[in-house]
């Protein structure tokens, strides 16, 4: 039952600045936020008023088009402010915590002995519900949709991305429960995937109703788009759900103590940080604390999640995102480089081979930045993105059917299948430096638009 | 006013300070000026076989006994003004249109302008390389809308040009050497026929201009009369592992032109009924622009086909064609920049038959889970 699929197409990119395998307790922030901007197109609509007391487990908003989707605080305090952006866009709900932890109470109870509706309705209030995202997408998963199957991807290949084996070994009683409760939720199968490359890894082997594949290949591997191309892809009309790890930790554990544990691992990981390494903390949490005295010097970028599939957040009042295991800080890359492009680039990283660094030495950890290392061009070089996409799919095509909008070749071309983190290493290595990701996600947000109205 | 153009040389002087915004927040450090520059590096062993090649053949032809750098320089200075018109031209054009569009100038051309010099005989006049080089450009790049967006090759353009446009310049047996078709001290009875010349007029030995046999190892290395760049099979070679080496290059593009041109080559020997489809098949490998044409030419990203499987195809075609229309058509001893421009236009035409059989791939899967 337990067979390695061979993923030969990817890259890894290697990075300085992997955690290292040690816990740290976290300080306790002064604000906690759930950041609507986490989630693909999500219009929220705010509950209590500002000033207002919550608890754990208290809606602080729900989305405007499915209202019975609910977002819950993750500490109890008062409500602070509401962060907006360009347009008025909410870019956070921000909590301002009293160390107190109260916590709202909710069904408790062996998903087995439980309804499919007990068990939706009690994730939606809990506001565990936005942890189930779903493909087509990569959207909040709709309650009344039944997927035919779900996925967990248990291992992650992203740049410095944390190591699940080492998180998950003395969650894996929780893991079961968050299993069983997602076992009433779909008629078809629970794939989980575990990493191939270490066949000695026994974390999350023996859990039971799911089945288990091992992955063994450069990321994406780690993605669950890629896993569920291989196991079980997606026509139209059909809706796969996908969960993180520890967001079926979560889940479990809301169904075991009836309330919702908020506590998350989050990897502090970057080539700017001082000593990278573990955070046991709260989801959401302020990064203030968790940076302060860890940052080297020199302008950062500070992300919640990885290099190749994160949001930018602010070092001194950012917060976590809300299923994000990883913080990243990387050096800002804003300088100029004389003659850069012909230098022989020996502390240069490219997948091309026309840098010295590539076949001098191709096991060097980067501190890579954000620079641009180029500017935009049209489509010139062909077959980049297909080395890095291990999917059957025509990246190029693809996105030049979006560009003009045709729905049909759109859907014919798989866009159903592929989410911003599938494309993202076609983003990194494209010699043309073109925006893949926006592309893509604008032609989601198109083709959904179109096919729901 | 001129910010194409002050852009064009702020970001040939630096790399620029702009960051990722957006969920991807790393990039590779390669561009498409760098990846521009390594074919042009690709493209150098080429260049400099073909300047000392111009002046051996001059000197041969002349009668003068010449050493070895009297040969380069000799062809240094027919060939540098040639690169040079290439450039300024090309160049010239390509600032403009960029500055009445509106966008950063393309690096395209740093490609193009040093493939078209390698393409012409050697004593072409410069003013017709400054026209080829301007149609090539206008008609054959920036019209379609740029860099990216040709359907054509646009060196092959140029040199197509000049092929109909001034045909006795670009064919015969005087042009390939210079000071030939100007005709002061050539050597009595000299002939400046290429291999394929000779084998069109159904000769059946190949001998050089003095009337020595050319052997295998001549034609490998490069020793025989030809356009500037095409001629030594070692220094394209040289390119292509330059070119493949870097990642740049397209191996199953380069591979299967070869193959479809062994393939034609052993297809026409077998049923050889005059000289020239008796040439052995591997002959044909070295001879005239097949070798360039397969590693410089063909291998051009925007014109080819862009489907992997696609690239396939695209190869074996220009190599079966190639080496078809050279050896049968009596009226063009050289067929490789005809069948490459062809199959640019039948490019886009593959790639939608490889895209079209992948999506009926996925409804048939879609189909067969429905069931």
């Amino acid at each position: 039952m337990a067979e390695v699929i061979k993923i030969k197409k990817g890259l890894d990119i290697k990075m300085v600045g992997r955690a290292e395998k040690i816990y740290n307790k976290a300080p306790r922030a002064k604000t906690y936020a759930i950041r609507p901007v986490d989630f693909q197109e999500l219009t929220p609509k705010i509950i209590p008023r500002l000033c207002d007391p919550v608890k754990v487990g208290t809606p602080i908003f729900f989305d405007k088009y499915n209202p019975e989707i609910k977002f819950t605080s993750p500490v109890s305090g008062t409500l602070l402010e509401i962060k907006r952006g360009e347009r008025r866009r909410i870019i956070e709900v921000v909590v301002e915590d009293d160390g107190k932890d109260t916590a709202e109470s909710f069904l408790q109870g062996d998903p087995a002995d439980l309804t499919r509706e007990q068990i939706v309705e009690n994730l939606l209030e809990s506001g565990l519900w936005p942890m189930i995202r779903q493909r087509p997408y990569g959207i909040i998963a709709r309650p009344d949709k039944s997927p035919k199957s779900i996925f967990i991807s248990a291992f992650d290949t992203a740049p410095m991305a944390p190591d699940y084996d080492f998180i998950m070994k003395d969650m894996e009683v929780d893991f079961q429960w968050g299993v069983n409760v997602l076992r009433k939720l779909t008629g078809g199968k629970i794939y989980l995937g575990l990493d191939g490359r270490y066949p000695s890894v026994k974390t999350l082997t023996s859990v039971k109703g799911v089945e288990i594949n091992r992955f063994k290949g450069p990321h994406p591997a780690g993605n669950v788009g890629v896993q569920i191309h291989r196991l079980d892809p997606i026509n139209k009309g059909e809706v796969v759900w996908t969960v993180k790890p520890q967001d079926v930790v979560a889940i479990g554990r809301l169904f075991k103590n009836g309330r919702y544990d908020p506590g998350i691992v989050v990897a502090l990981t970057g080539s700017q940080v001082t000593k990278p390494l573990y955070y046991k903390t709260i989801r959401g949490t302020g990064v203030a604390p968790l940076l302060e005295g860890k940052l080297k010097e020199g302008e950062s970028r500070v992300i919640t999640g990885n290099v190749l599939n994160g949001l930018k957040i602010d070092a001194a009042d950012g917060h976590v995102g809300f299923s994000d295991s990883q913080l990243t800080v990387i050096p800002e890359g804003n300088y100029y480089e004389m003659f850069g492009w012909i230098k022989p680039g020996l502390n240069k990283m490219s997948a091309s081979r026309s840098f010295m660094s590539t076949w001098l030495t191709p096991n060097k950890k980067f501190e890579l930045d954000t620079n641009y290392h180029g500017g935009e061009r049209a489509y010139v070089m062909t077959g980049e993105y297909e080395k890095v996409l291990p999917m059957d799919i025509h990246p190029v095509q693809l996105l030049k059917s979006i560009l003009y909008n045709d729905i049909d070749q759109m859907e014919e071309l798989g866009i159903y299948e592929v989410d911003e983190e599938e494309l993202a290493l076609c983003e990194f290595i494209c010699t043309s430096k073109i925006p893949v990701t926006k592309i893509l996600s604008s032609g989601l947000k198109n083709l959904r638009r179109e096919l729901e109205e | 006013m001129f910010k194409s153009t002050f852009e064009a040389f702020e970001t040939f002087l630096f790399v620029p300070d702009r960051v990722t915004t957006g969920r991807v927040h790393i990039r590779d450090a390669n561009d498409m000026k760098r990846t521009m520059i390594f074919v042009v590096i690709a493209m150098v062993p080429a260049l400099l076989f073909g300047i000392w090649n111009a002046g051996f053949h001059h000197f041969q032809a002349t009668g003068v006994d010449a050493g070895f750098w009297q040969m380069v320089w000799f062809g240094f200075k027919r060939i540098f003004p040639i690169i040079v018109v290439s450039y300024v031209v090309g160049l010239g054009i390509e600032f403009a249109f960029a500055q009445i569009r509106g966008h950063e100038v393309n690096e395209g051309f740093l490609v193009t302008g040093m493939l078209i010099p390698l393409v012409m005989p050697v004593d072409v006049p410069l003013w017709m390389v400054a026209v080829a080089t301007a149609f090539a450009v206008v008609i054959g790049k920036e019209v379609f809308g740029g860099t990216g967006m040709n359907i054509l090759n646009p060196a092959l353009t140029a040199r197509a040009f000049l092929f109909f446009a001034y045909p006795s310049w670009m064919s015969g047996d005087k042009v390939w050497i210079s000071g030939l078709t100007e005709g002061t001290g050539v050597v009595d009875g000299y002939s400046g026929a290429t291999i394929l010349g000779q084998a069109a007029l159904d000769q059946t030995h190949f001998v050089d201009g003095l009337g020595e046999p050319y052997t295998a190892w001549d034609m490998f290395l490069g020793t025989i009369p030809g356009s500037i760049g095409e001629t030594s099979t070692l220094a394209i070679l040289l390119g292509a592992m330059i070119l493949l080496l870097t990642g740049i290059g397209s191996w199953k593009i380069m591979l299967s032109v070869f193959a479809g041109g062994a393939m034609m080559g052993l297809l026409l020997n077998a049923f050889a009924v005059n000289e020239f489809m008796a040439i052995p098949f591997w002959q044909h490998l070295m001879l005239g622009g097949f070798a360039f044409g397969a590693v410089f030419m063909a291998t051009d990203p925007v014109s080819a086909a862009q489907t992997e499987r696609g690239k396939w195809i695209y190869g074996l075609l220009i190599g079966l064609l190639a080496i078809l229309i050279r050896v049968l058509n009596p009226a063009y001893p050289e067929g490789v920049m005809l069948a490459i421009l062809l199959m640019n236009v039948f490019a886009p035409l593959i790639d939608y038959y490889v895209i079209r059989s992948g999506v009926r791939r996925r409804l048939k899967r879609a189909k067969v889970q429905a069931t």
